[in-house]
């Protein structure tokens, strides 16, 4: 398990490269990658997020604790940024490996649904007219209930 | 006791200050939450909506009527929007 949260942009290609390499007993691997969209409403926003120190850290190894509970994880790794991001950088990553690919799926979509509501970070948006807190989804919130 | 509080997002910017310390006989949050209310109206207008809000004691998730026996921080924020 690899929890990491920093500002710097991180290497998507290499942590995937990376994630699992030299196992022999993994079957399969999920990959997921978000990413600061660009064009919303024929605007180009600008993305600041912000986060809970110590928190955000506890919050993500409790989330993916649980994940390893639920699922047969061989293992998995969440890369969360923080502070300014412009259209088109990646935000956030997270990789599950396991034996086969049913856990390795449902795990990384469990991963995002909690980290999305339940992990301690707040995005701001900023376009020419000025800026606003993103404001959470009840879709989100009620995609926790299916797990 | 003496409590640090945390402010988030836009609870942060109404409030103006992103952390203060604060010496409390509050029992539970909600508690806290009140005596906040009572000491300036930008904390009443910050806080008017508790629905709109969490919070986390001790860097975990947890109610507005949680205990606050033997905490340390309080953090109060919007709903989280990661991933």
């Amino acid at each position: 398990m690899d929890i990491r949260v920093h500002a710097h942009p991180f290497d998507y290609g290499a942590e995937c490269a990376a994630f699992g390499a030299g196992r022999q007993d993994i079957g399969a691997i999920v990959t997921f990658c978000g990413i600061v969209r660009g064009q919303d409403q024929g605007q180009l926003p600008q993305m600041e997020i912000e986060h809970y120190p110590g928190m955000t850290e506890r919050a993500l190894q409790k989330i993916a604790a649980e994940a390893q509970t639920r699922w047969a994880l061989s293992d998995c790794l969440i890369i969360h940024r923080y502070g300014p991001l412009a259209p088109g950088e990646k935000i956030m990553m997270v990789a599950t490996a396991a034996a086969h690919r049913a856990d390795a799926f449902a795990a990384a979509e469990f991963l995002m649904d909690y980290l999305k509501s339940r992990a301690p970070f707040w995005k701001k948006e900023s376009r020419a007219d000025g800026s606003d807190w993103v404001a959470a989804k009840a879709s989100d919130e009620a995609a926790l209930t299916r797990w | 006791m003496t409590l640090e509080i945390l402010y988030f997002a836009w609870l942060r910017e109404r409030i103006g200050l992103p952390r203060e310390t604060v010496q409390t006989n509050a029992a539970t949050v909600a508690d806290l939450v009140a005596e906040l209310c009572a000491r300036e109206e930008r904390y009443a207008l910050a806080f008017s909506d508790l629905s709109a809000l969490r919070v986390a004691v001790d860097q975990d998730l947890t109610e507005f009527d949680a205990p606050l026996a033997g905490a340390r921080e309080v953090a109060f924020f919007p709903p989280m929007t990661g991933g």
